[in-house]
């Protein structure tokens, strides 16, 4: 069949089963976009592009296939980079199209004209720049492999106009794609699983720092299984969050900087470190000196690469988490650790790093309270998309996620802006699911103009601010380590009510406790997309914390005065 | 120590820019980078020259791994192998050290590859220690100009790869990824 390439970039997508896409036009790309209206694939015109591929990563993240943002060449692509970057660094699946000038006056300097596989080199695993029409399919086609494969992340294809409106012969090719490069190894090899088996049984205070490949290897069963079987406490990561349900009993919570406290000192006295599908970051693992120093540690891992990187490991594993574990799980011996989980309990008793929780209502009306209430009224269930800050961390620690893919967050690049987009996104990947934007004043406006998108699409995301008048992180680190010296962070918002109202949405405002719930209901209640204006208290602080680089044990902890304030108005 | 890596590439546009960046990106520090055509149309292949002592040459491995377009990366460091730099090499010269030079130049096998009034250019080849010890004697006289071409390497006797094994990597003729995935247990793309 002869088709124009622009033809053939959508029998691609429809292909690949693709039925939305993110994205916004321009000239370098205005041949596709021609082509599109004859094939069944909606496109939501974004705001700017980084929302397009925010929504496409949220796309991703809500429902674990591949997303796709399409822009123009030049600025419509540079605008592309944060969002590419963003889903880099946390391993998301997503594809980009880009319009590149035609390919006789690339390297001139042509109007609109960037190098755009060389900017995005670093921040995408793989990709092409495109120039004749028939090259077209088996590049689209290798992008998808190679986004959904081994360890996922960003590809992007770049495509010059003219090889666009020439003409090619297109012939679906269904086979297997074949890379002689690239070949992901899913299977363990049986000596490390031997190895392994070998510390898993000598284990004493095992621990399983659970990561973002619970989710993405879909291995939460058999994550289950193994702890349950050995017995094992289960640490989790930001992005691990929902893998396996925070109402499980050997589910411990948050690990790292803005961890609870029992499960750094938990990381600290285990004897033994089972690293399920994390990278051992920075910020869970704080120094790296006197990180877990007693522990024996096994690393599984699909990306050979993270193995030794940060912390050099007994076994390490190349892996998919879910085969491996299947590898694992008929070995791995029933055992019981009572002592050892007895005491982490009793670490647990000992702190209330939940306190504010529990504190009568003083007035005050704490981001701790707006989170909690959420979680009690969504049971639990709702997709929640947070921004990147203070909100973000509380999101984390007052909402339980009982199902994987209902938390969808930042992680690896802590991307303010993310919230908005990645939520319209994932409302588009899950439209039956209730959806929750968690944002910050500072991180909102940032991408707010995606509210416009989302009114345009008549789709309903529920989009709470976490309103403190500051860059709150920022500020905590200023009250911390800087003395209190508030370099630009205090913010002058505009109305945020009025903002929503502006695009023909709804817009709710909430000072007080005991107006969370009501707030809520009014919001579910609309048929659209509702800004809620959180006016929490401006100088609360996230705890505990790990100062950055410190030792995990060295947690900054809620002074009991300032609980005290929030008590006594 | 001196680690010499063997790295099979595709031979696509980009790909030693691929290698640099990766190289740049991750702070590893390269003393020499060679790339060339193969036997094989279509591969082309590069020999990277690492120290060890500054630069983790596992992550190194595992990182160019990671890369689309690399096929295989061979450390050869530990194994018989020639190991070829050449370098060219101005100096100065005049009646009274011009013999000097040409018996340097006899004891080390390096060609004169041009003379005049003033300067003689040797043209050496050999691995690195002999490349040194040649440009340390020759120091004396003045050198006026230097270039090398860097390390190439391959292994003794019958190696570890054979040009079948390069020949499956032609685009003509490729293996779904599946059916290779794990076949010499140094498959480590992700
Ligand atoms: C794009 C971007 N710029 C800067 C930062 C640094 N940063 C991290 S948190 C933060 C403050 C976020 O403020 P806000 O959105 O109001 O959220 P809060 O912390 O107050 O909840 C900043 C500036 C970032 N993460 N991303
Ligand atoms: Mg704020």
């Amino acid at each position: 069949m002869q088709l124009k390439g622009a033809q053939v970039i959508w029998e691609c997508l429809v292909r690949e089963g693709v039925d939305v896409v993110f994205g916004y036009p321009g000239g370098a790309i205005l041949p596709a976009y021609d082509a599109m209206l004859d094939y069944p694939i909606h496109h939501v015109l974004v705001r700017h592009e980084q929302g397009a591929t925010h929504m496409a990563d949220g796309y991703a993240r809500a429902s674990g296939k591949v997303g796709v943002a399409v822009a123009t060449s030049g600025p419509g692509a540079t605008n592309m980079v944060t969002g590419i970057a963003t889903a880099m660094m946390d391993s998301i699946p997503i594809v980009c199209i880009t319009g590149q000038v035609g390919s006789k006056v690339i390297g001139t300097d042509a109007f609109q004209e960037t190098d755009v596989t060389g900017i995005t080199l670093p921040i995408t695993k793989h990709n092409f720049l495109v120039t004749h029409a028939e090259d077209i399919a088996e590049a689209i086609r290798e992008a998808f492999f190679i986004a959904k494969s081994g360890r996922q992340g960003p590809v992007l294809v770049d495509i010059t106009k003219d090889a666009q409106q020439s003409t090619a012969e297109f012939e679906w090719d269904d086979t297997p794609v074949r890379l002689p490069g690239y070949r992901p190894q899913y299977r363990p090899l049986p000596e490390v699983v031997q190895h392994a088996m070998d510390l898993i049984k000598k284990a004493q205070r095992p621990l399983i720092l659970a990561g973002h490949a619970v989710v993405t290897s879909n291995a939460r069963r058999e994550v289950l299984e193994f702890a349950e079987k050995t017995d094992t406490p289960v640490a989790m990561t930001l992005l691990g969050l929902g893998g396996i349900p925070a109402s499980h009993p050997l589910n411990l919570g948050m690990m790292g900087m803005h961890g609870e406290s029992w499960v750094n000192n938990a990381i600290q006295q285990a004897d033994l470190l089972l690293a399920f599908g994390m990278r051992f970051d920075d910020r869970v693992t704080g120094n790296l000196k006197t990180y877990a120093v007693n522990a024996k540690k096994i690393h599984i891992e699909i990306d050979p690469s993270e193995i030794h990187k940060n912390v050099k490991v007994d076994v390490g594993i190349v892996g998919d988490l879910r085969e491996t574990l299947l590898e694992l799980l008929p070995y791995v011996p029933e055992t019981k650790h009572t002592e050892w989980r007895a005491h982490i309990d009793s670490m647990k008793g000992e702190v209330a790093v939940r306190d504010i929780q529990f504190l009568p209502d003083s007035g005050h009306l704490y981001a701790a309270h707006v989170i909690n209430d959420l979680w009690r009224l969504t049971k639990g269930q709702a997709v929640i998309v947070t921004d990147v800050g203070q909100h973000q961390m509380w999101e984390a620690q007052y909402y339980r996620h009982e199902q994987p893919r209902t938390l969808i967050t930042s992680g690896g690049l802590g991307t303010m802006g993310f919230a908005l987009p990645a939520a319209i996104g994932a409302k588009f990947a899950r439209p039956d699911a209730d959806i929750w934007a968690i944002v910050g004043d500072g991180g909102f406006q940032m991408t707010a103009a995606e509210l416009s998108t989302a009114a345009q699409e008549n789709i309903k995301v529920n989009v709470a601010v976490i309103n403190n008048g500051y860059l709150g992180m920022v500020r905590q680190w200023q009250e911390f380590f800087y003395e209190r010296r508030y370099a630009a962070t205090p913010l002058r918002n505009p109305d945020f009510v009025k903002l929503a109202e502006a695009h023909g949405l709804a817009g709710i405002r909430v000072t007080q406790r005991a107006d969370i719930p009501s707030a809520y209901e009014a919001a579910l209640a609309e048929k659209g997309t509702v800004v809620i204006d959180f006016r929490v208290e401006q100088e609360d602080s996230v705890f505990p914390m790990v100062p950055a680089g410190a030792d995990l044990e060295a947690m900054i902890r809620r002074p009991t005065s300032l609980a005290e304030t929030a008590a006594d108005p | 120590m001196i680690h010499t890596l063997v790295v099979y590439v595709e031979d696509k546009p980009g790909v030693l820019n691929r290698v640099a960046s990766l190289f740049r990106r991750r702070a590893f520090n390269i003393e020499s980078l060679t790339v060339g055509h193969t036997e094989q149309p279509g591969v082309s292949r590069m020999t990277i020259v690492i120290d060890g002592t500054q630069t983790n040459v596992e992550r190194v491995e595992q990182n160019l791994y990671k890369l689309v377009n690399v096929l295989r990366v061979d450390d050869v460091s530990s194994v018989p192998a020639v190991v070829r730099d050449l370098a060219l090499v101005k100096v100065k010269a005049n009646a009274r050290t011009r013999p000097e030079i040409l018996q340097l130049a006899h004891i080390f096998r390096a060609r004169i590859v041009d003379a005049s009034k003033t300067t003689l250019i040797l043209e050496v080849t050999g691995d690195e220690n002999k490349i040194e010890a040649t440009l340390d004697l020759l120091r004396p006289f003045g050198i006026v100009e230097m270039v090398r071409t860097g390390v190439v390497a391959m292994v003794r006797g019958p190696g570890r790869i054979d040009s079948a094994e390069v020949a499956s990597w032609s685009s003509a003729a490729r293996k779904p990824a599946a059916e290779q995935e794990g076949d010499s247990g140094i498959n480590h793309s992700v």
